[in-house]
Order: structure tokens, then sequence, then C-alpha cells
């Protein structure tokens, strides 16, 4: 109860910079105070996957919202997906204690006219921290995906290392892909990258899949997985992987 | 098995192709040579049915069927291998699951069962042994970071485990030193010189023809044939050039 009297009811509208090109009519009557916390306890490690798919309680607007304290030499490690709702959307913030490491692949997919985001902030607050954050986005029909990623580097936090790396691949004309990273730094020891691209299908690849006797359906799927397995990189659980990787191509085929 | 007759085509409204007529029997080797910009890689192309190649007249026909009306990936399934002069590369696919795809999907177009994980694996060593390609380089990305020579003999180790019934090679040999150019060619000798299949070799010299010994050699010039002769055309082309060749 007194968490949710202590936060602001307001309800978002696009003017808000970390709703800028979200669903915000769709969040009638969903509650958006309900943030799951999570500390790290110093030296320790914790992962997560987090899964939008479709299920029998999938709604139309699903809303994830995670807080994580990442404590001194910690390790933490999120991969996660938002492949259905109408609108999705996983929000993560981080703080990041001293020689903390934070870890993040994410994917979207989608198509008609959804709406499937990842919006983060990491904030490095002590220093020598790293963090790498890496989304892939793949929309067709009028679908849209979005990365709206910030990072924060205060002013003691030297020898932070923070990456931030975007990728939209559209598969129609119609569909969509925002990226719009947000970088504060305060400190002068730092390294920050980010990087944001988007693109279509390569069609000299498919033509050479073509060659060798791929039909245009295979070919963009072995495409597009590759896409995607960017994002998966640093996920060592192999049947994780699998398991991400089958939601997002699922997804694609039923598109077929 | 392989019949040109009279096919012109266009890349973006400029003539390339003009007329041009071939038939190659089973069992035979064509070579095609001729000077920058003859049309050689538009008449690979053409066969292998790339986007953007148009066709505006003429017909192939190949193993009795219309050629050009069926889709890229449906040719390669009816036995037709196009060997790329520049083979693309494709970061996030390996080798190994690229032909194990390939080779499934034509054996599925052809109504045969598709070959596990194991059966596959043993055919693509075998290949890549013949073709003296190390076995890690097909567990790499397609053609990534790979070298000229190497693409080329990725090519034809992809040309050995999909064993098409025909070839038409685009300058298999550019890009490639000696020692390359013999494995290549080995390669090209021991997949495709059979009874039943032919060769399309297209290349600008003659090296790689002492290799491979071709039945025939054409000269296309302007999008046409203008001369067809014996493997001795080659000696004389290299001995004296297009120009006087072809006007003689």
């Amino acid at each position: 109860m007194s968490e949710v009297a202590t936060r602001p009811t307001r309800r978002p509208t696009r003017k808000d910079e970390a709703w800028r090109y979200s669903a915000v009519e769709a969040l009638e009557g969903v509650d958006l105070d309900v943030w799951r916390e999570v500390a790290v306890p110093p030296g320790e490690s914790w992962s997560e996957t987090i899964v939008i798919e479709d299920g029998a309680d999938t709604a139309s607007t699903e809303l994830r919202r995670l807080r994580i304290d990442v404590g001194e030499g910690a390790r933490c490690a999120i991969f996660a997906i938002a492949a259905s709702g109408e609108f999705a959307r996983i929000e993560i913030e981080v703080r990041m204690g001293r020689g903390a490491h934070f870890e993040m692949g994410g994917i979207t997919v989608g198509g008609r006219d959804t709406v499937r985001e990842f919006v983060t902030r990491v904030v490095h607050a002590e220093p020598e921290a790293t963090s790498n954050q890496t989304v892939r986005s793949v929309h067709w029909g009028k679908g849209t995906g979005n990365f709206l990623g910030s990072i924060d580097v205060v002013r003691d936090a030297q020898k932070t290392d923070a990456s931030q790396d975007f990728k939209g691949l559209l598969l129609d004309r119609g569909a969509s892909v925002n990226a719009v990273p947000q970088l504060e730094i305060f400190a002068d020891d730092v390294k920050c990258a980010h990087g944001a691209t988007v693109g279509q299908l390569d069609e000299t690849a498919r033509y050479y899949m073509a060659a060798r006797g791929i039909p245009p359906e295979l070919s963009r799927r072995l495409l597009v997985q590759a896409f995607i397995g960017d994002a998966l990189v640093g996920l060592s659980d192999d049947d994780t992987r699998e398991r991400l990787m089958r939601v997002a191509l699922d997804k694609l085929d039923k598109h077929l | 098995m392989l019949q040109i007759e009279n096919l012109s085509a266009e890349i973006g409204g400029t003539k390339i192709l003009d007329g041009l007529s071939l038939s190659v029997g089973a069992g035979e080797v064509h070579a095609i040579m001729g000077p920058n910009g003859a049309g050689k890689s538009t008449l690979a192309y053409v066969l292998g049915g790339r986007p953007g190649y148009e066709v505006t007249g003429g017909n192939v026909r190949f193993e009795g069927k219309d050629l050009l009306e069926m889709e890229p990936h449906e040719r390669a399934a009816a036995g037709m291998f196009l060997g790329f002069q520049y083979p693309v590369e494709i970061p996030g696919v390996s080798n190994v699951q690229f032909l194990r795809e390939a080779l499934n999907a034509q054996r599925k177009h052809r109504g045969e069962e598709p070959l596990t994980g194991g059966e596959f694996l043993k055919l693509a060593k075998e290949k890549a042994a013949l073709l003296k390609l190390d076995m890690d380089m097909l567990k790499r990305h397609v053609n990534v970071g790979f070298s000229g020579g190497e693409k080329k003999r990725a090519e034809m180790v992809q040309m050995g485990i999909l064993d098409p019934s025909f070839a038409v090679l685009d300058e298999t040999d550019s890009g490639l030193d000696i020692d390359s150019l013999r494995v290549v060619g080995d390669g090209i000798n021991a997949i495709m010189r059979q009874p039943g299949k032919g060769v399309l070799l297209i290349t600008h010299y003659q090296r790689l023809l002492q290799v491979v010994q071709p039945d025939y050699v054409h000269i296309l010039s302007q999008g046409r044939i203008v001369k067809t002769g014996s493997a001795d055309l080659a000696h004389q082309l290299e001995a004296e050039g297009y120009d006087k060749v072809m006007a003689a």
C-alpha cells in the first residue's frame, strides 16, 4: 500500500521522454506502480529471463518493470524478449555498484500495429563498473520496436565502461523502429559507446541462398535468426537461448 | 542438357545479351571466354535467375524444362549450380547450417528425405577434404573473413555437397594462386566430370582450362557467341588476343 501511495499516479503521455514512442493509450487501467525490486548482494551473480509471448493469460498490454541494485563486484544478466501484447514494454532501471557488471540482451519482434519496447536506465553510481546492452528489433506490417536507453555516469564513477548497441530490421514498408540513446556523463575517465542502425534484409545474401536451393521464406528465417543471435551472444545457457530464439521465430513464421 | 536459344537480356534497360544460342550436352564441359563487358557474368546470372536481369527474348531449356519459368531456388533443386565470381558473405549463418538447410531444401523439393545432422557432417567432411578445406572453416560463418582463394574453395565444397547435374561457374579462377587453381580445377573435375553432368565454365584466362580440359570453347562478344572451337581456341586466344582471333 505504502509503495503505491509514494509514487506519482499521473498517467504518462507521449510528451514524457521515456514514453515517446509508446502506445500510452493502451495503459488505461494498467497499474503503473508495480515494480519488481531486486538487490544483487556484493560479489554475487543474478540472472533473469523475461519472456512476453502468446499464452492463455497474455494481456493486450504487457508491462514489466524491474529495478535492480547491483552490489559491489556483483554481476547481473538479463535476457528478454517482447513478442506478444498489442503494447509490450520491458523497463529496467539498474544502479551499478563499484566494479559491478550488467549484461542485457533484448529482442523485440512484431507486426500488425503492435508496439514493443525496451526502456532502460543504467546508473553508474560508483567507479569501475561495466555494462553492456544489445537490443535487436525485427518488425513487419505496421509494427514498431523501440529502444530507449539512458546511461548516467555520476561524477565519481571513474573507469566506467558502458556500451549500448541497437539494430533494427524492417521486413515491410510501414514497420518502424526508434532508438533513443541518452548518455549523461559527469566523470572524465570513462568509456561509453552507443550505436544504432536500421536496415532491411540483405537481398544479395537472399539471392545467394536461393542459388543454393533455399526458398525465400527459409532464407528470411535464417537471416532473422542470425540477426537476433547478436542479442543472445552473452547467454551461456543453450536451452534458454533456444527458447528465446524459438519464441521470436514462431512469431515470424505466423506472419508468413 | 542445356539449350539456350536466341537469348536476349537487359539490365536496367541496357541490352547485354543479344541473341545468344548455345547447347551443352551431358558429359560435356564448355568454356566461355570473352573480353570485358561481353556479357559473360550476365549470362551466368540470367541462367541463375538473379533479380534485375530481365530476359527480353529467346528461351532456355534445362533437361527438357523451361528454365526461365523457374524461381532461383527451384533451378538449384532441379540440379543447376551457379558458382559466383564474388561469393557472398552471410554473417551469423555458419557454412554447416547454410549447406545443410540448402541440401535439405533441395531434397524436400525433389520429394526426398532430409539428411540427419550426422549424415550431413559425414558428407561435408568428405567434400571438404577433397577441396583441401579445413573442416573448421565450415563451422565459420558463410564466407565471412575468407580470403579470395578460400571463398572459391568453399564454393567448390558447396558444389560437392549439393552434387548438381549442371554447373555454371562464373570466373571461379579469379583471385586464385597457382596451387589453389590446381585444387579448384581438380575439384571441378572430380565433382562434375561425369557422364550425366554438364559444365559451363566462364573464364578470362586459359590457365584454368589447362586443368579442366574443355570439350568446346566459345568466344562471347557483344552479347552473342561469335566463334566456337576446340580447346585449341583457348590457346590461340592466349597467344594472339581477342581482337585478332575474332577478326580471323
